[in-house]
């Protein structure tokens, strides 16, 4: 009997120990963003121009490599950086200038930002400029936007003819 | 600063274990089966996911609709194993969490157990990517945050060239060929993990990998029970349009997550890097110093291989004869594994005490503790007992006997007492009744030392206690160093029962222990001891 009451003591603490760990396996709850919020993410990627154009070797250039590695252009691999710049209501949300990514500098540029805003109707602008140009922007999209609670408002760029894709 | 963090924690751990030992007894005691229980749970894990790996579909519209079958649908089978399979999971963490604590906290990673420690750091990266993974697969609202913060994390490091978080954010981008991926992930990684544990386990004598057989089946029901009263369920179907923004966090698995919406990616990467950095370095923070490790003496050796079989640290070994005498081995020690507790010489049948030689060797012995110094000091300690009855304590000093006043001898280990050592206190009437004083017995730390004592003792393992010795006039005293205080109180005790008891009959051969000289002295002699 008091084997069976000691192993029954022991049982209960055993089975405590345990609902602890699995009430903690799912609670509290944690919630990433604010009541009545929703999220913006802006996340492309895209390879901007080279930094300089082909350019045709002259034929004592051509002579000078080993004859299995001739050819007729030079094209440098490094490609510029990519400018963007996203505004979100009255205000700029973001503006950078984006790297190419991989050692020589020839990968796509890249951006992954998370923004969390009130629910409401917000102007959203995108401009994005990839080539040698100075001035202006390559790529632009403009819309209004309603943002719900827990939205997830995602603006991709798809270099194939669509642009910004608002989604 | 470590040291009394130490100190802190191995208060904090006793004041739980005296209750739970309590309980429990000191050999189901759960605190001192955490690294057997973590086997447990992890065999739990892999036996109940083999059987839900049975019921999942690998696909992106059917992961989900899998996982919620197997819950709803056939809750009274899969779905109580999903239960298991998480909340095992999670015990598997609280056990190897509660391990490492604890093992700091005695003091048990420094020195030779620097191997044990450091492969065990590996096992906790594994098993929590073991955990994110499986939660990824479950495709419910808890896996799209899990998959959009680990992903982010990932992101940051200079490895992928397009941000893997994108395939999370948008419908279209995820195939089921990335559910494969994660299964796979989800499979292999446990193996990878298992494949750790036992090289953690490589260097340790005698490892506990499985927990007694009563906590083990009380362990399991409690998890069923449990897995009952509070089934595993998924938190809804993902919806890409949606933020996760409210999860149930498993907070065993993920309590770094929520600190990537405070910190930026790189300081969590930091963070962990530094944490798994320091407890890397733990172990020479600062090193242990040891004493110079056992010396065999082949002159004495005669190869019973009794020295290998209890080293706790697999130091010793057993090696073909070098010096001609007529035994096939001979001990060996790796210097580099031998914490210098001395067990070895308590194994040792040469290592008695009742030698009557001006310096007294044995098999293997101590440099910095030897047999001849252990018989001085327990002469020289006994002549200074005065109150009647004289008790006189052989100490561990680690252990709640160390801290006593009068009439004590301080081992590194108790089992380093040979029992002939006992026989020779009480036959050449150097005290009345004999204390062996050791750590708890829930919390031995040469890890054997209690077992290999207890079964010398009662005649189970060798070198035994002859039959002559009076038990009555031994008392084995197992508490920790803050529980001097319990040690007084049994002291009490015992000494009232030898004084109770009647004067002890001189036997005819008893002599005082005078030295002659070594040369007289035959080689190996085991025959003072064994009964």
């Amino acid at each position: 009997m008091r084997t069976v009451l000691r192993s029954g003591g022991q049982f209960a603490v055993i089975a405590a120990l345990f609902a602890a760990v699995a009430s903690f396996a799912d609670w509290p709850t944690y919630r990433q963003t604010p009541p009545g919020s929703g999220v913006v993410m802006l996340s492309f990627v895209h390879g901007a121009d080279r930094q300089a154009d082909c350019r045709r070797l002259k034929p004592e250039e051509i002579a000078k490599l080993p004859p299995n590695m001739r050819r007729v252009q030079e094209c440098p691999r490094g490609r510029r950086p990519l400018y963007v710049e996203l505004d979100i209501g009255d205000r700029v949300a973001y503006r950078a200038s984006l790297p190419p990514t991989g050692l020589a500098g020839d990968g796509p540029s890249r951006v992954y930002q998370r923004f969390v805003l009130p629910v409401g109707q917000y102007d959203v602008a995108i401009r994005m400029r990839d080539t040698a140009r100075t001035e202006g922007f390559d790529h632009q999209r403009a819309d209004r936007l309603a943002l719900g609670p827990d939205q997830m408002f995602v603006i991709d760029f798809r270099p194939d003819g669509n642009g910004f894709i608002f989604r | 600063m470590i040291g009394a963090l130490r100190s802190v924690l191995r208060r904090g751990f006793e004041c739980i274990e005296r209750p739970f030992d309590r309980l429990f007894g000191p050999a189901l005691n759960p605190l001192a089966q955490l690294g057997a229980l973590g086997f447990f749970f992890f065999w739990v894990v892999a036996v109940s996911g083999i059987y839900l790996f049975i019921f999942f579909d690998t696909g992106v519209e059917r992961a989900y609709q899998s996982v919620e079958h197997l819950t709803r649908d056939h809750w009274f089978h899969a779905g109580v194993m999903r239960s298991l399979h998480r909340y095992a999971s999670d015990l598997t963490v609280v056990m190897v969490v509660v391990h490492l604590l604890r093992e700091f906290a005695y003091d048990h990673y420094r020195g030779v157990r620097w191997f044990s420690w450091l492969t065990g750091l590996p096992i906790i990266a594994f098993l929590y990517i073991s955990g994110i993974t499986g939660y990824w697969l479950v495709w419910d609202k808890l896996a799209h945050y899990v998959a959009i913060v680990t992903s982010e994390l990932l992101d940051w490091l200079p490895i992928f060239g397009e941000p893997i978080a994108r395939n999370f954010i948008s419908t279209g981008t995820l195939t089921s060929r990335f559910f494969t991926l994660m299964v796979f992930m989800h499979i292999a990684v446990p193996l990878f993990m298992l494949f750790m544990m036992w090289i953690h386990i490589l260097r340790i004598s005698r490892p506990k990998v499985n927990p007694p057989r009563l906590l083990a089946v009380l362990s399991l029901a409690a998890l069923v029970a449990v897995a009952v009263w509070r089934p595993a369920v998924s938190q809804g179907r993902v919806d890409l349009a949606k933020a996760p923004v409210e999860v149930g966090l498993d907070w065993f698995f993920l309590p770094l997550y929520p600190l990537t919406d405070l910190w930026s990616k790189g300081a969590v990467w930091g963070f962990l890097g530094a944490f798994f950095l320091m407890l890397g370095l733990m172990p020479w923070l600062p090193p242990l110093r040891r004493a110079r490790p056992a010396v065999v003496e082949l002159d004495h050796c005669n190869g019973c291989a009794r020295c290998a079989e209890d080293c706790p640290y697999e130091a010793i070994r057993m090696v073909p004869r070098t010096d001609g005498l007529p035994f096939p081995m001979q001990a060996e020690v790796n210097a580099s594994l031998c914490v210098s507790c001395g067990i070895c010489m308590g194994a040792c049948p040469s290592s008695t005490p009742f030698r009557r030689t001006e310096e007294l060797r044995t098999g293997i012995d101590l440099p910095d503790f030897s047999l001849q110094f252990l018989r001085e000091r327990v002469v020289a300690t006994a002549a200074t007992l005065t109150d009647a009855p004289r008790l006189l304590v052989l100490a561990c000093e680690r252990g709640g006997g160390a801290g006593h006043v009068g009439g004590v001898v301080a081992l590194p280990c108790v089992a380093m007492a040979p029992p002939s050592l006992i026989d020779f206190i009480l036959s050449r009437d150097l005290a009345d009744g004999v204390v062996v004083a050791g750590c708890a017995k829930s919390a031995c730390y040469h890890r054997l030392g209690i077992a290999w004592t207890e079964k010398r003792f009662a005649g189970e393992r060798d070198p035994y206690l002859r039959a002559r010795v009076p038990r009555e006039r031994i008392s084995l005293i197992w508490t920790s160093a803050l529980a001097a205080q319990s040690f007084e109180q049994e002291l009490d005790m015992f000494r009232r029962k030898v004084a109770d008891l009647p004067p002890p009959k001189p036997r005819p051969h008893a002599a005082p222990a005078i030295p002659r000289p070594a040369a007289a002295m035959p080689a190996p002699a085991v025959e003072e001891v064994g009964s």
